[in-house]
């Protein structure tokens, strides 16, 4: 009375030849497409988790080339380009020469969202194009938008000449 | 053998006949056939002439820096026809977005995303942002200033992503800088990814149109019922269904040959956009601007105070994004009919209202230094007229020291600041002196670059810009009689 019946077993479909055939066929896919998949898609993220470090020393030009308390603009070729780049591996900056050694170089691209920033001597500021943000001739935030001051590169003299470390383009997660 | 033998022959082997039946002559309620229905079926046309010019302007164009300028150039000036297919491919583009607005418009009016429609909404709106990335990504194409200066603003977007920035900012240019991996990235996107996705969605689309039905014509005080709804849809039909094609397609097709002529006509008399000088980044004297589907993106990124830009841009659009997903699930039963729905109504008027505003505002963006103001235009000569020589000393300077890039003079000049006509009605000389020396809000600090001498000649001039019948702020504190 109280004896329960077992539930009654899950038809198992019999493995016939076509089923295991089938059932091989889709394993045999599966390991297929992965190893077809894992080079096509390092592929296509291989810039994105490029572990390169694209930093590089430039040279900007002989230091007599910046008169003392002046701010100039110079371009250099970037040191990581492809043959097919044109004029956008031509990248600009600008160099502050405070005075003897002392240098300040800024990238080009404001820090709010990537414009040229152009430079006024007669009132001593940097202005941006696209939505007014305005820097002093130290790179400082004067007003405007932007949440901090202009991207800096690293620079060194080496035999009288400016040579600076860049390679990338800045943005606020990766300052030059 | 007859053309109607050679039909026949084809169709017993492919059934297409039976295939278009069941397609264009499905039934439709007779109300639907309206002329507020024919903006999807525009919107499709376009993007029919969008994928026929963009074929043939990639016979052409090279997506490569160091040539695509000069094939859009080749594509202007030497080959034939070139500047028309390059017209239609812009103006097709322009008239794409904005009817499938319209569209999206009249199908959240007419509350076509209801039950039993919500996939269609949904496929619509990957449409919506499809479409948004065809026309960055062809924005792009167009390798000018403008293009490589707006990509610019996205890879700065893109780096202000947490954690991940770098990679995001490499992932979508394909290298440290924008240059060649950039461009063909966006050539990929523009010509087989997103056209990919586009067709097949469409299809998908298309597809919920014929099992679901097109949405009936609402009338006010009859909602959605769930339980009643596909019965009631299947019994319109019965009543009052037309067949689509032939007896209900006849204002899809005269609209669609009015957006065609239109697109001509601007394709003809307006041409082609660009390329606006070529993309060189050492080429600095540029103010860059984005086609109009941005020009509100852009206003905002200039509008939007600093502290909160970063969370607006990578959080709360997003969350707009999602929400346009989910109308039909928080809304999805219920009223129709706009008249029944104010607050839909309020949502699309409040929504584009925002929009045009705008990208009105973006078109002369006054929040940026008119940046050849100082140098390029003139000072009003009624205010130069009789005045002391400190004074036009003080004249002279506001344009030397730029001042006119931000403060305009009888409304010429840069917009960012006050106009400063009459700008001695509103501060008294001490004021003026504080605010050019230590700058304020958006003002910055000029006391390392005036000398004494040129802060006392631009206060003086800036002390006489009142109107003759309105004295000069003054320091309450100073007796009148020595006011000078």
């Amino acid at each position: 009375m109280s004896e329960q019946t077992p539930p009654p077993p899950r038809p198992v479909a019999p493995l016939t030849r076509r089923s295991f055939l089938f059932k091989l066929g889709i394993g045999m896919n599966v390991v297929a497409a992965s190893l077809i998949a894992v080079p096509v898609v390092g592929f296509v993220l291989s810039a994105a988790f490029s572990r390169k470090a694209y930093q590089a020393w430039i040279p900007l030009g002989k230091i007599d080339d910046f008169p003392e308390g002046q701010t100039r603009l110079a371009t250099y070729r970037n040191p990581f380009t492809r043959p097919w780049d044109g004029f956008t591996a031509n990248l600009p900056c600008w160099v502050r020469r405070i005075e003897g050694e002392q240098f300040q170089v800024f990238a080009i691209n404001c820090a709010h969202l990537g414009c040229p920033v152009r430079w006024f001597p007669e009132s001593g500021l940097f202005m941006c194009p696209c939505h007014g943000g305005v820097y002093y001739e130290d790179g400082s935030h004067a007003s405007g938008p932007p949440p901090r001051g202009l991207f800096e590169y690293e620079y060194k003299v080496k035999k009288g000449a400016l040579m600076v470390k860049g390679g990338e383009v800045p943005t606020l997660s990766e300052s030059v | 053998m007859s053309m109607k033998t050679i039909g026949q022959w084809f169709d017993a082997r492919l059934h297409l006949a039976q295939l278009f039946e069941a397609t264009a002559g499905h039934k439709i309620p007779a109300s639907s056939a309206s002329w507020w229905y024919v903006f999807g079926s525009a919107t499709l046309t376009c993007f029919i002439l969008q994928l026929a010019t963009g074929v043939c302007l990639a016979l052409v164009y090279v997506p490569s820096p160091d040539q695509a300028y000069q094939t859009l150039e080749y594509l202007n000036y030497e080959q034939p026809a070139g500047w028309f297919l390059r017209a239609l491919h812009y103006w097709g583009s322009n008239f794409m977005v904005t009817l499938m607005t319209i569209h999206m418009i009249q199908v959240f009016m007419f509350g076509a995303y209801k039950y039993p429609r919500e996939l269609t909404w949904v496929m619509g709106c990957i449409l919506f942002l499809g479409t948004l990335g065809a026309a960055f990504t062809g924005q792009v194409m167009r390798f000018d200033q403008d293009a490589y200066w707006g990509l610019g603003i996205g890879v700065s977007i893109m780096g202000r992503v947490p954690l991940l920035g770098q990679e995001m900012v490499h992932g979508l240019i394909g290298g440290p800088i924008l240059s060649a991996e950039a461009l063909s990235r966006f050539f990929s996107l523009h010509v087989f990814v997103i056209p990919g996705l586009l067709i097949a969605v469409i299809g998908v689309h298309l597809r919920l149109v014929l099992t679901k039905g097109i949405n009936d014509y609402p009338v006010a005080g009859k909602g959605v019922d769930p339980a009643t709804y596909d019965q009631e849809y299947e019994e319109l039909l019965e009543r009052e269904g037309i067949r689509f094609f032939p007896d209900g397609i006849d204002k899809d097709v005269l609209f669609t040959s009015f957006v065609l002529l239109a697109i001509f006509l601007c394709a003809i008399l307006l041409g082609p956009k660009g390329p606006n000088g070529p993309a060189d980044p050492t080429f600095i004297h540029t103010a860059p601007r984005p086609d109009f589907f941005f020009l509100s993106l852009f206003a905002v990124l200039a509008l939007l105070p600093p502290y909160m830009e970063t969370s607006v841009i990578l959080y709360v659009l997003p969350l707009f994004v999602v929400a346009l997903f989910l109308i039909p699930f928080i809304a999805g039963t219920g009223e129709k009919h706009w008249s029944k729905r104010p607050g839909a109504a309020a949502g699309v008027i409040l929504t584009m209202t925002s929009l045009i505003t705008l990208a009105w505002l973006g078109t002369y963006s006054p929040w940026s230094p008119h940046m050849n103001a100082w140098s390029g235009v003139p000072t009003p000569p009624a205010m130069v007229k009789g005045l002391s020589p400190l004074q036009l000393q003080g004249a002279a300077l506001v344009q030397s020291k730029q001042c006119r890039n931000c403060h305009s003079l009888d409304g010429l000049g840069g917009q960012r600041g006050p106009d400063l006509t009459n700008v001695a009605t509103r501060l008294t000389e001490n004021q003026l002196i504080r605010q050019i020396l230590q700058g304020d809000g958006n003002m910055p600090a000029y006391g390392d670059h005036l000398k004494p001498y040129e802060v006392t000649a631009l206060v003086s001039f800036l002390s006489a810009r009142h109107p003759a019948n309105q004295p000069a702020a003054r320091n309450s504190a100073v007796p009148a009689s020595r006011i000078p």
